[in-house]
């Protein structure tokens, strides 16, 4: 009997296709979430949006918390460690969370180095912007790769770039002869062997979803359309108005993004959607995407 | 001629289990809606999130049509949550069920994610072990007298068969061995 092998890991990740994972901050948002249909919720302290406004340190949420979200749900539980935070990795995987998020949302505690997540036993999902940042995450033993999009905006112009970055690079890999792949391992600053199987299968060796920006059923099902697996949504449902109803909405738009009537139906009534940030209202300092590398 | 062997395609591992059943000389269609259902020999209930999946089959009304034609004769074939989904019951909490197999079922009865494993595996009728992975799985806690256990891990029952009604707590749609694919293939034809 194995445990955390690579194929569990990416196998758990597998499993929350075409689902949308919500981000809470209580037992009683998980509860919601899990209602509406949710594959997943993700523990944090504070959703993006209040981190953006509140500014500070945004770190790994209280144990409590996590456990009492646990408690409150049988769908899978994940929470969010800084970028590099080994330490706040091992006490989530202590406490048994089921997907650690090594996050751009909370403020990095490694400038220069992410997470090994090959240690763990508990399978980690990280951001990217495009192919090479993807690859590297995946390099370092990521089992999931979801777009970083711009969290807490309510926008998903950001998103929608860094897919179509990934889907535009995927593509390009697939037109090159093997022996150019090499340099284009070098211009991606990704690991040549995940180069050459992304060129060979046409697609990430693990599952992508969309993640930054997501507030309604209509650009859920965008994301999919563009060839994501699945949905995350952080403030788009708790900073709504009417959080049950756009969760519901935002999980049917999500399995049925290809039946326009069907997204059209769910998005009818459903009240005020988070207000949203224009890109270009954001200093560069308060872009979260640019954490990493 | 490939039987048409549907996939109920609402959440979850719906591609693996597309590859599979090509493999195992099917036709797989993706199953979202009641004319899907129509012209099909079998089908599969993939992994995923069984409240997830249920919720959406009861919302778009395809929770009684699909429960109909599996009672009716139609081959089906759960696998960790399609196998919960197809179950009578749950140890715990409430959720759709279809009811179409005889077995009660403990969710996430080896543990959290952490807990999730492979293992080479035992299964009636196969003449080597199977590469089984096992993922937040279920087992059966509780199993009807026309209900045949196939496979078990430490005597919890993890693969089970009542006539044309197959289930698996792990995911042959995972690994590239199609034999129990092939299986059911054969169940439909």
């Amino acid at each position: 009997m194995e445990r955390g092998t690579t194929r569990v890991k990416r196998g758990l990740a597998d499993m929350l296709k075409g689902g949308v994972i919500m981000d809470v901050v209580t037992a009683d948002q998980a509860r919601i979430a899990e209602e509406a249909g949710a594959v997943a919720v993700m523990a944090l302290e504070r959703v993006p949006a209040d981190i953006r406004r509140q500014g500070g340190v945004a770190r790994m949420a209280d144990p409590t918390k996590i456990e009492e979200i646990k408690d409150a749900v049988t769908i899978p539980v994940m929470a969010k460690v800084r970028i590099g935070h080994f330490l706040e990795a091992q006490v989530l995987q202590a406490l048994g969370v089921d997907f650690i998020d090594e996050s751009e949302v909370l403020t990095p505690a490694d400038e220069e180095h992410h997470v090994d997540k090959w240690a763990f036993t508990t399978p980690f999902v990280c951001g990217a912007r495009d192919l090479g940042e993807a690859l590297r995450r995946i390099g370092e033993g990521a089992a999931m790769i979801r777009t970083k999009g711009e969290a807490g905006t309510g926008n998903v112009v950001e998103a929608v770039r860094h897919m179509r970055a990934m889907t535009r690079e995927i593509r390009r890999l697939g037109t090159l002869g093997p022996e150019e792949l090499m340099a284009a391992a070098r211009d991606l600053r990704a690991p040549y062997e995940l180069v050459v199987e992304v060129a060979e299968t046409g697609r990430l060796p693990v599952v992508n979803f969309a993640a930054g920006g997501i507030a309604t059923p209509a650009d859920a099902a965008l994301m999919m359309a563009l060839g994501c697996d699945g949905v995350f949504v952080g403030s788009g449902i708790f900073k709504s108005s009417n959080p049950p109803a756009y969760a519901r909405a935002i999980v049917e738009a999500t399995t049925y993004w290809q039946d326009p009537e069907v997204v059209a139906k769910v998005s009818r009534g459903l009240g005020e959607a988070m207000p949203g940030i224009e890109l270009e209202a954001l200093a560069d300092t308060d872009r979260l995407a640019v954490r990493g590398w | 001629m490939r039987p048409p062997v549907g996939v109920l395609a609402l959440q979850g591992d719906v591609r693996e289990h597309v590859a599979a059943l090509t493999a195992a000389g099917a036709d797989p269609r993706p199953v979202r809606s009641v004319a899907d259902l129509s012209g099909l020999a079998g089908i599969v209930l993939p992994g995923g999130e069984s409240t997830t999946i249920g919720k959406l089959l009861v919302r778009f009304d395809l929770f009684e049509p699909l429960r109909d034609a599996i009672a009716g004769g139609l081959a089906a074939y759960g696998t960790c949550a399609g196998m919960i989904l197809l179950a009578v019951g749950v140890t715990e909490g409430d959720q759709p069920l279809l009811g179409v197999l005889d077995v009660v079922v403990r969710r996430n009865a080896f543990g959290r994610q952490n807990e999730s494993f492979e293992i080479d595996l035992d299964v009636a009728g196969l003449d080597s072990p199977f590469h089984a992975v096992f993922i937040r799985a279920p087992w059966v806690a509780k199993a009807g007298r026309e209900v045949e256990v196939m496979a078990a891990v430490d005597d919890h029952p993890v693969m089970v068969r009542q006539g044309h009604v197959l289930a698996s707590a792990f995911h042959p749609e995972l690994t590239d061995d199609s034999r129990l694919h092939r299986l059911f293939v054969e169940m439909t034809r």
